[in-house]
């Protein structure tokens, strides 16, 4: 800086006559205004373009996931001639004939499906010989196709030794290739040329159909794109959440109930405030090595549970809630506490049955903002190993599981091309219940407003 | 029974001791139609017994679920064979994990029967012990079982033997309920005791098998290599020195975003933007804030990623596949609504006056705006800025997703780096023993970071209420 | 400065309520301002001037001239429109979207709200003084520099220098502060910051004041002081001050004009309006019976 000292001997300068100062100031100013107009000009234009620039990142962000996520969300099948012949299920041809219901239905369930699935495949394509062809036929079916046969069969045993039509699903590579504009015949990505001929004659004899991934919501994880879904994941953050809404939502109203009505003025009070401004403040990840010190290894609670994960998100999200809860415990009229403990009602009784009812959709919209900051929560979840390859959709709070957030990062790290928009596909999910939740909030705070 | 069937039957419990305690105290009263000679309602009568029921019981059954498993390992430990409770303690936890496998993956007639069949020794005492451990276990949850309803009832029975007409009850709740609230608010210490505790208690444990200084200062960072027995105490595999300069990389760069235009938007939008503009925008920003961390993760390591080495390369750049760039870049975008609100509201925060001043000299409102309004709410932006900064740094998913492994140590934003917070992650998911000071590292690393980031919060909240104090 | 005896407030008794509720105030004519509101060398002159803050008229037809080299103080009720009055002198209002000004409203004759007129140059022309000082947070010497500074006024630092120090002289200020130039202004005293503010405004070199209600918030002493600068200003500068105080308009005063509700009830010399008021409200307001 600059410093400004003013020298005692300017001191006597002549003042100058105001006319003279006045028609100087005026032309002085109206000299330089041009360019400061242009200046404003260009700095309201920055300043606007920063603006536009934020909506364009929001734009390009949604629109980019939106437009990988759909392909997700339909799914190629392919008709095939199945032939259920006995030769090929591996069932003795003299036994099965005689038997009983039961009994076929036994050996139907031990059944070679795979085999009938590459027999009738070879059967529809006459042309294709040599295992290496062959290999790069079948590798045109998922890999679950034998599990629809064999569901399709058990579903209606009289199709035993008959020849039937059955749908099953493409590979995840054939699916891909076919969402791609690729010309017919023409080779893709992880599809030859062969592979794409024959497919090119499937879809010419209308055998090829796009239908809604129905099974996207409704099936678990799988390491085959084309049978994974998100119902696990679902599960587990609904029970994550559960947990997480059935501990921090009292104990954040208890909290901030103690803070704004009752704590006195001292050194714990400030230091509980203290503790709950920077804790809003700590990295995600750091409650997840709380988690997976403390809670895991110290209390000794299952690893991967939607409990634990609960309980490290409760810890998480409790500052924020305590904050809310506050903001609007401090919103009731002093006057309506008054009116109570005028009437001769203890603290307690005025705290519970006037100061909370009235602060209630504040504190809910709270808890609701920090639901759903939880809901997109992923690094702690990491720590506690919420990130392991579970199948089984879980039933309780102690079951591994994994949730929503975690399986987007799981699935991204896949190296299957499908995998990308099954992917974005989740992410457009999580931001609908994010969207929904924030409505939520957004609708109870101008109701609540409005009284 | 199970501590999650305990627990319902024990809120069952709580729900009748509500009831129980109600009539008692009508009874104490002499029927409903004397309530009124009773000191306190009968219904806060009923509400203390419930809380005298459920809390000493609850509390019981919390303690009791999580000393359980090390008191049963403990027993378990002094059955087993001296040559096995000799083992290091490594191969001990091993052996005992097998154990528990067997224990609850096998039903006890099961294992008696394997008992009875096996003759390899070895087998034979797995399964012995794991039939210890099932006994064990089941005479834990009797004791539990027992333990949580005797509390519970003798409390109630002791409580209500000393009901009379001017028993305190309402006082007494309220004391409970009191306490409650003190507990729950107590929680925020709990947890930042808890944090400190586990992050510096490992780091502790790490620090006895690596110097600090060469923690703090070393230059290589190769922890998958120093699993090894031999190559702990090695050539500085644990400098943090490139996880601390990546993180500062991908922070830097996402300031450089975040920082321009996030305050240019708070001055557009809280001195030149119309009302309508406004209540446009900003939900549109808070969409960008409402983003989790994944989204943007791999929106960087799928779009931007690619996007950027394309674009390098067509330009004759090698950019790698996991630039600093694209994470910092993506980590910027993911900061700009934070900035721009906290800027607003630190804008927003310098009285009207000052403005009115600047205008009512002919200042342009570009020149009020720099010369008058930003030098004014100078404090709050820069608390705002460090704010955003210490989430820069605690940000994890963006940048496991988009950033490297390799800790290299570079200034170059188109070469990979890796950080602090992706350190932790890879160090600690995945199968792992504990007490590796792989794992270890992680908790050292963890609390480096936590340390950053509340001295950064600190001195944010000390700027920011100077500045407050400036004008209120 | 002419010392004029105002008429002593009366003491609110029966009979002086009685009095005020004879007058029935929505009788009282107000569609014409009596007095005389022209001015033989006007500065400033305003005619037919309505203000609406959105559907609400703040001000209602008002004319009148500013005297060059003169004094002349707004008085009136508050909330009777005299701040937005001054405020649209330098167009001030502009920065407030639902302000809509109609009229005409001239400086030496030059329409101030043309369309080709630059606000920026009006201000730099027409200077304001605020009801509460306020310095920027920055030094003593940067306060007084921001308007040269902004304005382009000087060509090196030595002019800078002479033009904070003639106008903290002006202010009378620079003997108290000449040492402390680097001082932050909002260390200053109430008094001295008001001061700050003036040479603030007159390091510009405007060519009229408009002073806000200068003194409101400060102490006897202070307020002394400025009133007494105003005094010496009126050589150079043309000024018109917004005041709620009737004994201040009258010492620092050679023009009154006083407002109400929105319109200009009476307008005069000074001495006339507080000796011999001609309009019922007029006396009613400076012998204290509501305002």
């Amino acid at each position: 800086m600059t410093k400004h000292n003013i020298t005692k001997s300017k001191k006597n300068l002549p003042v100058k006559e105001s006319n003279s100062t006045t028609f100087s100031t005026t032309e002085r100013v109206s000299l330089g205004l041009k360019k400061r107009h242009r200046k404003e000009k260009r700095f309201k234009r920055v300043g606007l373009s920063a603006v536009l620039f934020g909506f364009l990142l929001v734009v390009i962000l949604l629109g980019d996931i939106t437009s990988k996520a759909l392909p997700a969300f339909h799914q190629h099948w392919v008709k095939l001639d199945v032939n259920y012949q006995a030769s090929w299920l591996d069932i003795s041809e003299s036994s099965s004939l005689g038997l009983k219901n039961e009994a076929l239905t036994e050996q139907l369930n031990k059944a070679n499906y795979r085999n009938v699935l590459r027999k009738s495949l070879y059967e529809m394509f006459p042309e294709v010989s040599g295992r290496k062809d062959k290999r790069s036929l079948t590798k045109l079916l998922s890999s679950n196709a034998e599990f629809t046969l064999k569901d399709n069969l058990l579903a209606s045993p009289q199709l035993f030794d008959k020849k039937t039509q059955v749908w099953v699903r493409l590979d995840d590579d054939v699916d891909s290739y076919l969402k791609e504009e690729f010309a017919e015949g023409e080779a893709g990505l992880r599809i030859n040329q062969n592979q794409a001929q024959w497919l090119a004659k499937l879809t010419s004899s209308e055998n090829v159909e796009s239908r809604f991934n129905i099974s996207f919501f409704t099936s678990s994880d799988s390491r085959e794109p084309e049978l994974a879904g998100i119902k696990g994941a679902l599960m587990g953050t609904l029970l994550t959440m559960f947990v997480t809404l059935l501990l921090s939502f009292p104990l954040g109203v208890a909290g901030a109930l103690y803070l704004e009505e009752f704590a006195p003025k001292n050194r714990l009070t400030d230091f509980i405030e203290i503790n709950i401004n920077n804790l809003a403040a700590v990295p995600s990840i750091v409650f997840g090595l709380l988690g997976l010190a403390v809670i895991i290894n110290l209390f000794g609670l299952p690893r991967s549970a939607p409990l634990v994960g609960g309980i490290v998100l409760t810890l998480m999200t409790l500052p924020t809630i305590i904050i809310a809860s506050r903001a609007a415990i401090k919103a009731v009229p002093p006057s309506i506490r008054e009116a109570a403990t005028g009437l001769g009602a203890s603290k307690m009784q005025v705290t519970f049955s006037h100061v909370l009812p009235q602060a209630m959709p504040g504190i809910i919209t709270g808890a609701i903002i920090g639901v759903a900051q939880a809901l997109g929560e992923t690094a702690p979840l990491l720590m506690i190993g919420m990130v392991a390859f579970i199948v089984d959709v879980p039933t309780s709070i102690v079951d591994s599981a994994t949730v929503l957030p975690v399986q987007i990062f799981l699935w991204a790290d896949s190296p299957e091309r499908a995998f990308l928009a099954k992917t974005s596909a989740a992410i457009l999910v999580l931001l609908t219940l994010l969207l929904i939740i924030n409505l939520t909030a957004t609708m109870l705070r101008s109701k609540f407003e409005k009284r | 029974m199970n501590s999650s069937i305990l627990f319902f039957v024990l809120l069952g419990l709580t729900l009748f001791s509500y009831w129980f305690g109600l009539q008692r105290s009508l009874k104490v009263a002499g029927g409903a139609w004397h309530k009124k000679e009773l000191t306190s309602l009968p219904q806060q009568f009923g509400l203390l017994t419930a809380m005298v029921c459920g809390l000493p019981a609850l509390i019981t059954l919390l303690i009791f679920n999580s000393g359980e498993h090390i008191v049963v390992e403990q027993l378990l430990t002094s059955t087993l064979p001296v040559n096995i409770q000799s083992l290091s303690n490594v191969d001990l936890v091993l052996y005992l994990n097998n154990i528990r496998s067997i224990a609850s993956s096998e039903t006890p007639a099961n294992i008696l029967q394997v008992l009875s069949q096996s003759s390899d020794l070895k087998n034979s005492s797995e399964y012995k012990a794991a039939f210890t451990l099932q006994e064990l276990n089941q005479q834990a949850a009797w004791l539990k079982t027992a333990l949580v309803l005797i509390i519970a009832c003798v409390s109630v029975a002791v409580l209500v033997r000393k009901f009379s007409l001017t028993y305190p009850a309402r006082q007494k709740s309220e004391r409970i309920i009191r306490a409650l609230l003190v507990a729950s608010s107590a929680v925020a210490i709990l947890t930042t005791v808890g944090i400190v505790i586990s992050v510096l208690f490992e780091s502790i444990q790490f620090f006895k098998s690596v110097s600090p200084l060469e923690f703090m200062f070393g230059t290589q960072w190769s922890p998958q290599t120093a699993m090894r027995v031999d190559q702990v105490a090695g050539s500085g595999a644990f400098g943090a020195i490139p996880l601390f300069a990546g993180t500062m990389l991908i922070t830097f760069i996402a300031m450089l975003l975040a920082v321009p235009v996030g305050l240019m938007i708070a001055i557009y939008l809280s001195q030149y933007a119309s009302a309508k503009l406004r209540a446009f925008a900003k939900p549109m920003l808070e969409v960008l804030a409402g983003i989790p961390t994944v989204v943007y993760g791999f929106f960087a390591a799928l779009t931007v990623a690619p996007v950027i080495r394309n674009m390098g390369e067509s330009i004759g750049l090698s950019v790698a596949s996991e630039s600093a760039l694209a994470a910092g870049l993506v980590m910027g975008t993911m900061i700009i609504p934070f900035v721009s609100s906290l800027s607003e509201d630190a804008i927003s925060a310098v009285p009207n006056a000052l403005k009115e001043a600047s205008y009512g000299m002919g200042a342009t409102k570009s020149e009020t705006v720099l010369k008058v309004l930003l030098p004014a709410a100078l404090p709050g932006i820069v608390g705002a800025i460090l704010l955003a900064v210490s989430r820069a740094i605690g940000e994890t998913m963006i940048v496991v997703m988009a950033a490297g492994m390799a800790a290299n140590l570079t200034a170059n934003p188109l070469d990979s780096v890796t950080t602090v917070t992706v350190q932790i992650v890879t160090l600690l998911t995945g199968d792992q023993e504990f007490d590796s000071p792989k794992t270890l590292a992680a908790f050292a690393l963890g609390l480096m970071l936590f340390i950053t980031t509340l001295g950064l919060n600190v001195l944010a909240l000390k700027v920011v209420r100077k500045y407050r104090e400036q004008y209120d | 400065m002419n010392a004029i005896k105002i008429p002593k407030p009366g003491h609110v008794n029966e009979a002086t309520q009685t009095d005020l509720s004879q007058t029935d105030l929505s009788k009282i004519e107000l569609s014409q301002t009596v007095g005389n509101i022209y001015a033989d060398n006007a500065k400033m002159s305003i005619r037919n001037a309505d203000i609406y803050y959105g559907d609400k008229q703040a001000i209602d037809n008002i004319s009148l001239d500013l005297a060059k080299n003169q004094v002349t103080a707004l008085i009136g009720p508050s909330g009777c429109g005299k701040s937005t009055f001054l405020r649209s002198l330098n167009r001030m209002n502009d920065t407030i979207d639902i302000c809509k000004i109609t009229g005409q409203f001239t400086l030496d004759g030059e329409d101030i709200y043309a369309k080709n007129l630059d606000p920026v140059l009006l201000r730099a022309r027409v200077g304001m003084v605020f009801q509460k000082p306020n310095p920027f947070p920055k030094s003593i010497y940067e306060n007084v520099a921001y308007g040269a500074r902004i304005h382009g006024l000087t060509n090196n630092k030595a002019e800078l220098d002479e033009i904070v120090e003639t106008s903290l002289q002006k202010a009378g200020l620079f003997n108290e502060v000449k040492d402390r130039l680097n001082d932050p202004g909002t260390g200053l005293s109430g008094g001295q910051q008001q001061r700050l503010c003036i040479a603030r405004t007159i390091a510009v070199s405007p060519e009229v004041i408009l002073m806000d209600e200068p003194a409101s918030a400060l102490d006897p002493i202070a307020t002394a002081i400025i009133e007494e600068l105003i005094d010496e200003l009126k050589e150079k500068y043309t000024i018109a001050i917004v005041t709620h105080s009737m004994q201040q308009a009258a010492r620092v005063s050679q023009h009154t004009a006083y407002f109400h509700m929105g319109k200009l009830v009476e307008m005069g010399k000074t001495e006339d309006i507080f000796t011999r008021p001609s309009h019922k409200l007029t006396e009613n307001y400076i012998t204290g019976r509501f305002g």
